[in-house]
């Protein structure tokens, strides 16, 4: 018996060694802190001559408040879609990081919490009720899944704190008219259309095959590609949900049989890569599609050849590759020389949400003369207009942008060092169909 | 004839052989009938825009190839289940992650060459048996120490309390290996080089089949070191010395220490030999699907212990009857519900119709198709 305690007591050292060990390398799902960078620019510095001339300069804030101010991000952080998770994460830092010296001029000081919702609803719910817990967050940056977004965002408006989607594309997100979500990227009521659009017009697809991952974000592009392929006359051979992730011998081989002209997979990378790699070694000669789920560098890492070969692969999206934004130039090289690596998707919009945050509690902040409430952030965001990276943000009366910005891209690309090679083929503004 | 039988030859190689190819037989063409049966059936029900029995045939082969392949997979991770569960009489959850850690350390091993460059200039055949051999060495240490760490000390606590230390180190090792390689590599995929013409096909054209038969090179890569494989274990459990000492342990512990069995050698050597295999099948696995993360081991492992449970556990032969049908029904179920509810059922489906034909198997044969009822042991 004796034995067996000093045995677990070595366990219980040993795991309690290396989840410390964790926390420093891997991010977790507590709430680390982050300072954000302490110099302000130098423009926006005169905050603490100003009193002293007894007429606070205009275009400097006043220093009226104190205190901590956090802001949220939520996306995951591990797990097999970490790539874009942590890019939304870098990039909301980086915003902080350059665009908080208002509020720190103001006399707050700017803290980001970035959560790790694992891709998962119930993981993304019990963050948000943290998050709503602590009354120091006012605004929040996330999610990247349609599917975390929607159940959460439930505890978002209950408790009237707002929050920026840099990445949710379910209509849903926006529909149910809550004043607490926003986002600004376009929505999959548009996006699939697009993309059957491309697949009959440009493809001249006469069947097609449509497989999702049984999410609110996968099962519900796929429907609307469904709906408007019927439309058109496109036969639709198969409609099918999957949570496979590794064999997907049962769907491959039907789908070989059939052979049908385009495979839409509505879902996310880390799932396609290898579903498109198997099919492609099943021997189906085809073209695949996707919607924004596609557009992350791992995906050529996981399928290799099988997105050049055939009828290659092709995916429409909300969040166009960096370059596709004149505006995001400096963001690039300033995002490659903070992290090290090349901003992939939706790291330009979470920077233009964390824009959206800080500048609505600024709004806020100066109407309230001291430290906003939530609800009063929430306001500040559907009344301002913000010049981001990405466009021009402005929410309508839902939280959605009334035009939205879309693309369509050819993968050039069978590695992810030649990720950025893919070609944007066309790009579009198209309104928001609204509630 | 007593001369022939008694060949070891016959008795370790061509029997065992034999065996697998009437199981893999039998099932095949069960299921083939059936299905080919069913399709004549609702031929005319079916308002499709193809012929229900053409396309039932046309997949037919491909469908046959898949379950024969995974459910060689699922035999191999089985036998571990089995052997552990006849010698100790528990179900070892941590197996499935035995297996996942076999698989990544094969892949690892695999990338390594590839970033050294020596991958292309290797002979493919050696690069795999290097990675299962290493895979094989490192699963069958793994499995020995957490005997020795989780199941040992607990071994003559109730017979759930080791079950409740199996799966809390069954989560372990999932973080564990996450932990490792988020600080190593930074990835959460392990993804399989490209090397070798494991991807090519294999082409045969048979007289009176439309469409020619095609073998994946990988899949038949995959059936021969699983077989040899299978084919080692039953000589090593019938045909040594060890071997009876196993099945000794296995009948009765303490009357084999009384005739001077050394039990917790035995006990290691059999978590030494399961986790070997599963270790290779971790590799083969990989092989088949080119991706693998810390969580992977989950379902496999999972449809492995069915298979055991299917073929009556405890029973070497049993787990390798259960693991090739529950492949071919798998398989099966995957491919023709869709084609056959015209879309209604889909593949997502397919587990549904296995756990389904597990179920009646168990309330038709509690003991599992080539189990014994065998009485409890105090």
């Amino acid at each position: 018996m004796k034995r067996l305690s000093t045995l677990l007591s070595v366990l219980v050292l040993a795991s309690m060694v290396l989840a410390a060990c964790g926390g420093g390398a891997t991010p977790t799902a507590a709430p680390a802190t982050e300072m954000p960078a302490t110099e302000a620019p130098a423009t926006e510095m005169p905050a603490t001559e100003a009193p002293a001339t007894e007429m606070p300069a205009t275009e400097a804030p006043a220093v009226i408040g104190s205190g901590t101010i956090k802001i949220a991000t939520q996306s995951p952080l591990s797990g097999g879609q970490s790539l874009l998770g942590v890019a939304i994460k870098q990039g909301a830092e980086l915003g902080l990081e350059q665009l908080g010296g208002d509020l720190k001029a103001m006399g707050f000081d700017v803290q980001l919490a970035p959560y790790d919702d694992q891709a998962t609803p119930d993981v993304g719910v019990a963050n948000a009720k943290n998050i709503v817990a602590d009354s120091e967050i006012l605004c929040g940056v996330g999610h990247l899944n349609s599917g975390v977004m929607i159940p959460s965002s439930e505890e978002y408006h209950t408790a009237g704190l707002a929050f920026v989607s840099p990445a949710n594309t379910n209509p849903v997100v926006t529909t149910r008219g809550y004043l607490e979500v926003n986002r600004v990227v376009g929505r999959d009521d548009v996006q699939a259309p697009a993309a059957e659009e491309y697949a009959f017009t440009t493809l001249g697809a006469k069947t097609v095959y449509v497989i999702h991952d049984k999410t609110a974000y996968g099962q519900g592009v796929a429907e609307f590609f469904r709906t408007a392929a019927e439309e058109d006359g496109i036969e639709v051979v198969a409609f099918e949900g999957t949570e496979e992730t590794s064999n997907f011998d049962a769907i491959v081989t039907p789908l070989v049989a059939a052979n049908p002209d385009v495979v839409f997979f509505a879902g996310i990378y880390n799932q396609a890569g290898v579903f498109f790699k198997q099919a492609r070694e099943g021997g189906y000669e085809g073209t695949f599609l996707g919607t924004d789920g596609m557009d992350s560098s791992d995906l050529a890492e996981l399928a290799g050849d099988a997105l050049t070969a055939g009828g290659g692969m092709a995916y429409t999206t909300v969040a166009g590759p960096v370059s596709a934004y004149p505006k995001a130039a400096t963001f690039a090289t300033d995002y490659e020389a903070k992290f090290g690596a090349l901003p992939e998707a939706y790291a330009a919009q979470a920077y233009d949400s964390m824009g959206v945050c800080l500048t609505a509690i600024k709004n806020a902040a100066e109407a309230a003369g001291g430290t906003p409430t939530r609800t009063q952030v929430a306001e500040a965001i559907r009344a301002l207009t913000y010049e981001g990276l990405t466009s021009t943000i402005a929410f309508d009366d839902i939280g959605d942008l009334p035009t939205a910005k879309y693309f369509i891209i050819k993968v050039n690309a069978n590695s992810a060092d030649t990720w950025n090679t893919n070609e944007i083929i066309d790009s579009f503004d198209l309104p928001s169909p609204g509630q | 004839m007593k001369q022939f039988t008694s060949n070891p030859f016959y008795k370790f190689i061509l029997f065992p052989i034999g065996q697998m190819a009437v199981f893999i037989f039998g099932a095949s063409l069960a299921l083939s009938v059936l299905i080919i049966l069913l399709a004549y059936i609702f031929r005319s029900t079916i308002t499709s825009n193809f012929d229900l029995v053409e396309r039932t045939l046309l997949i037919l082969p491909q469908v046959l190839i898949n379950g024969i392949t995974i459910g060689f997979v699922y035999a191999t991770i089985a036998l571990g289940y089995t052997m552990v569960y006849g010698v100790l009489e528990f179900i070892n959850f941590s197996h499935s992650e035995i297996f996942m850690v076999g698989g990544i350390v094969g892949v690892e091993l695999m990338a390594y060459f590839d970033h050294t460059g020596a991958l292309e200039t290797m002979n493919q055949y050696v690069v795999i048996a290097m990675a299962v051999l290493l895979a094989m060495i490192i699963s069958g240490t793994l499995a020995v120490t957490i005997e020795r760490i989780a199941y040992k000390p607990l071994r003559n606590a109730p017979r759930l309390v080791p079950l409740i230390s199996a799966i809390g180190m069954s989560f372990f090792l999932q973080d564990a290996v996450r932990l490792i390689l988020s600080l190593t590599t930074g990835e959460f995929n392990v993804i399989l080089p490209n090397f070798g013409t494991f991807d090519e096909f294999l082409v045969l054209s048979v007289p009176g089949i439309e469409a020619p038969l095609r073998f994946q090179i990988k899949s038949i890569l995959l059936i021969g070191v699983a077989v040899v494989m299978l084919v080692g274990l039953n000589f090593l459990v019938n045909g040594t010395k060890i071997g009876k000492a196993i099945r000794a342990v296995a009948q009765d512990r303490p009357s084999a220490s009384l005739m001077g069995i050394n039990v917790n050698l035995i006990i290691s050597i059999t978590f030494l030999v399961g986790g070997a295999l599963g270790g290779a099948a971790g590799v083969l696995f990989a092989l088949k699907v080119t991706r693998l993360d810390p969580f992977v081991g989950f379902f496999p492992g999972l449809k492995a212990f069915t298979a055991a449970v299917l073929g009556g556990i405890g029973n070497l032969t049993g787990a390798l009857l259960g693991g090739l049908v529950l492949g071919l029904l798998e398989s099966f179920g995957a491919s023709y519900l869709s084609i056959f509810t015209n879309g209604a059922f889909g593949a997502e489906y397919k587990d549904i119709l296995a756990f389904a034909v597990l179920i009646l198997v168990l309330i038709l044969r509690p003991s599992g198709l080539l189990g014994q009822t065998v009485a409890q042991k105090a």
